[in-house]
């Protein structure tokens, strides 16, 4: 592919004189009809229209109350996951933050700290753990990969030296009424933690699509050398971000524990390739560089959603993984596929406008 | 380059040359690192307890290693060639259940003959995974991590709320961890006879060294005329191949096999293969380093059981190991080109 020839917008208008103007298809009238993001949108009213069919049950204030429960924390942690993948990184610790931090609240608890301090203490834990990921990252030049896969282990490895064999479960009911009940005013739709990631998802979608630093994100995974030529401080911008997951990712640990009344130490295992999942599913390219944050919150809803309808269908919930991962294969799939398509369509063309470029290969 | 600067040593001092060239070879191999970590740890857990050298310690060790250093063998392939694979945890399950249902429906199965269902079965992922990535130019991060959850959803549904019990097993089946020649088990015998097969391919053959220039530079590589396609291809069909045996040697091994068999199996088997010495961002690295990277996280499990360290500590070491490892081979390596450009910008001056 790399010696084929690269069809610029501007390639067929430049130089030859009398050549006709390009056709305006639909794909420069109406280009949002072409993003992965309507085909999500799509994907996710069709769930809703199915799973509504299917049980009654689906579109019920209720229902959709343990949907954003179940889902709250992952989705929470999707969000700066969906910075970092932007910026060309991957965060996979995500998880064990979150672990460590839900057992360094049983550990401190149980230990009668007030429960103020312990915030403390586990936003102060969540954003060192974070930098301590982009630091490795960024100045010394390691891979986020395996970086993150080493203090995922590491992380856990934390939570279960913390905690050993031992549940911590005595929280007061005060916060882990937080985890259950629905946020006043809202016809007992809406958990805490749904309101907390729309707050977060608008945060981070201002802060990306709306600022400098978000196009520098976007620059930075685009090209690391580039971004770094035009004066953008790209490993400071990184461990920044790494250091927001880390909190981010903590503060998710907070509303797991509170919502499940309990910590223990594997709180949180193997939920890092979900948060990959659902961004990928999103539309973020792991290459970096491309993906938006609605695209995000709509791979949460169709992630969240095709599991809750396939439990309100009586498929086997566990299963789900089946219909989760073929999403994600369609996700890279279509975009792949159609850009194929183009490239083959636009260079027939080419090649029967211009028979000069044949001779050229 | 390295070649070139080892020819030109300077012919004034022959001796110093040849014994400096030694130590040199010596520490450029990769996994001199990791063996010098092994036995270091080795003597000190030994000195400490006497028991971890025992031959039942030993065997143990050895049984826990054989899994992991296959799966290993697998990932370094894909590992090397710039790609990864992570469903080789839900293949293993799969193939394990499977493979170990053959004994209850049938019984009297040949054990040779279930050990080439698993081998199918994993094959059969493998080539699915191959294709999509290969053909479908998708990364291979996304295609295993949702061939990962695609496979893992479709046994669950075969396995549904059932397992394999150890006592539906014929007893040579889950005698075959335990059988041993001369104090070693047989499997970690045929395991290091594989690993040794697939580091000589690697290592010599040219669609295995093909691997490695793709993985150092895919567009290099295909402007050499690789056929990039079909070798990645190849790579991951190998890679579940593999996981699909080791599989069969899981419910060996374990007996009792549920829908949960081989869960987040991906991540510690690419933690091996890092700690091996095998760069994630593929083009260097050996099976043979792989394979020791799973002996180490598997000494350190025991060495903390018999040093009666709970095993809670396990994990922090296996992750604080990981760190090391790439923190090391980074410091390592810019060292090395820098002392290496140093000294031909001498020879040249």
């Amino acid at each position: 592919m790399q010696h084929d020839i690269v069809p610029t917008p501007g390639l067929s208008d430049t130089g030859l004189p009398g050549e006709p103007a390009p056709p305006v298809g639909l794909r420069e009238r109406l280009p949002w009809v072409f993003r992965w993001e309507t085909v999500l949108l799509l994907i996710v009213v069709v769930i809703g229209i199915i799973g509504g069919s299917a049980s009654p049950e689906f579109l019920t204030s209720y229902n959709l109350f343990n949907l954003g429960l179940s889902n709250g924390e992952i989705a929470i942690m999707a969000l700066p996951m969906t910075l970092i993948i932007i910026s060309g990184e991957i965060d996979l610790s995500v998880s064990s933050t979150l672990g460590m931090s839900s057992c360094l609240l049983g550990f401190l608890w149980a230990r009668h700290w007030p429960m103020i301090a312990i915030f403390v203490v586990i936003a102060v834990v969540g954003l060192a753990a974070g930098a301590f990921n982009g630091l490795l990252i960024t100045r010394l030049g390691l891979p986020s990969l395996a970086v993150t896969i080493g203090t995922l282990t590491l992380y856990a490895g934390v939570a279960q030296i913390l905690l050993g064999p031992n549940t911590v479960a005595n929280f007061p009911s005060a916060y882990t009424n937080l985890g259950v009940n629905a946020v006043p005013g809202t016809d007992g739709a809406v958990s805490y933690s749904a309101l907390i990631f729309v707050v977060l998802a608008i945060i981070f979608g201002v802060v990306l699509h709306a600022t400098g630093v978000g196009r520098s994100i976007y620059a930075m995974g685009a090209s690391s050398e580039a971004a770094l030529f035009a004066g953008i401080r790209v490993k400071r911008v990184k461990t920044v971000l790494f250091m927001i997951s880390g909190l981010v990712c903590s503060f998710a640990g907070v509303l797991y524990t509170f919502r499940l009344s309990t910590s223990v130490a594997n709180n949180g295992v193997g939920l890092e390739l979900d948060v990959v999942a659902i961004v990928l599913v999103g539309g973020v390219s792991i290459f970096g560089g491309k993906g938006s944050v609605p695209g995000v919150v709509l791979g949460v809803l169709a992630f969240a959603g095709i599991q809750n309808a396939l439990l309100l269908t009586n498929f086997n919930q566990e299963a789900s993984g089946i219909v989760a991962g073929g999403l994600l294969l369609v996700s890279v799939f279509l975009p792949n596929a159609a850009s194929m398509g183009r490239w083959a369509a636009t260079r027939y063309r080419l090649r029967a406008s211009q028979p000069q470029l044949r001779d050229s290969q | 380059m390295t070649a070139e600067v080892l020819r030109r040593e300077p012919p004034q001092a022959p001796i110093d040359t040849s014994e400096r060239g030694l130590a040199e070879r010596v520490f450029r191999i990769r996994e001199s690192g990791i063996v010098v970590v092994l036995v270091l740890f080795v003597a000190v857990t030994a000195g400490l307890q006497h028991r971890f050298l025992s031959a039942s310690n030993i065997q143990f060790v050895l049984v826990n290693t054989v899994i992991f250093a296959l799966l290993a063998l697998g990932e370094t392939m894909v590992v090397v060639s710039r790609n990864v694979d992570l469903s080789v945890g839900s293949v293993l399950g799969m193939s394990a259940y499977l493979s170990a249902n053959l004994f209850g429906r049938h019984p009297g199965i040949p054990i040779p003959v279930v050990f080439l269902v698993g081998l199918g079965i994993g094959l059969g992922w493998g080539i699915v995974n191959g294709l999509v990535v290969a053909a479908g130019r998708v990364p291979s991060l996304v295609v295993t991590l949702a061939s990962l959850y695609i496979i893992r959803g479709i046994d669950i549904l075969i396995v549904g709320g059932g397992m394999v019990t150890a006592n539906t097993l014929p007893g040579s089946f889950v005698d075959i961890p335990k059988e041993t020649v001369l104090g070693i088990p047989y499997v970690a015998i045929a395991v290091a006879v594989v690993v040794a097969i697939g580091a000589y391919y690697l290592r010599s053959f040219r669609s295995g060294r093909d691997l490695y220039a793709i993985g150092s530079n895919p567009d290099a590589a295909r402007l050499a005329g690789i056929p990039i396609g079909r070798r990645v291809f190849m790579s991951f069909a190998v890679s579940g191949a593999i996981a699909g045996v080791a599989g069969v040697l899981w419910a060996a091994q374990y007996g009792t096999v549920d829908s949960t068999a081989g869960t987040g199996y991906e991540l510690t088997v690419v933690t091996a293969v890092v700690v091996g010495g095998v760069a994630i961002f593929g083009g260097s690295g050996s099976a043979v380093g792989a394979a020791l990277g799973a002996l180490l996280l598997a000494t350190i499990n025991s060495a903390l059981y018999v040093l009666g360290i709970s095993s809670f500590w396990d994990q922090a070491i296996a992750g604080f190991l990981l760190i090391f490892a790439i923190t090391l081979d980074r410091i390592i390596s810019v060292r090395l080109t820098e002392a290496l450009r140093l000294r031909s910008a001498r020879r040249a001056a």
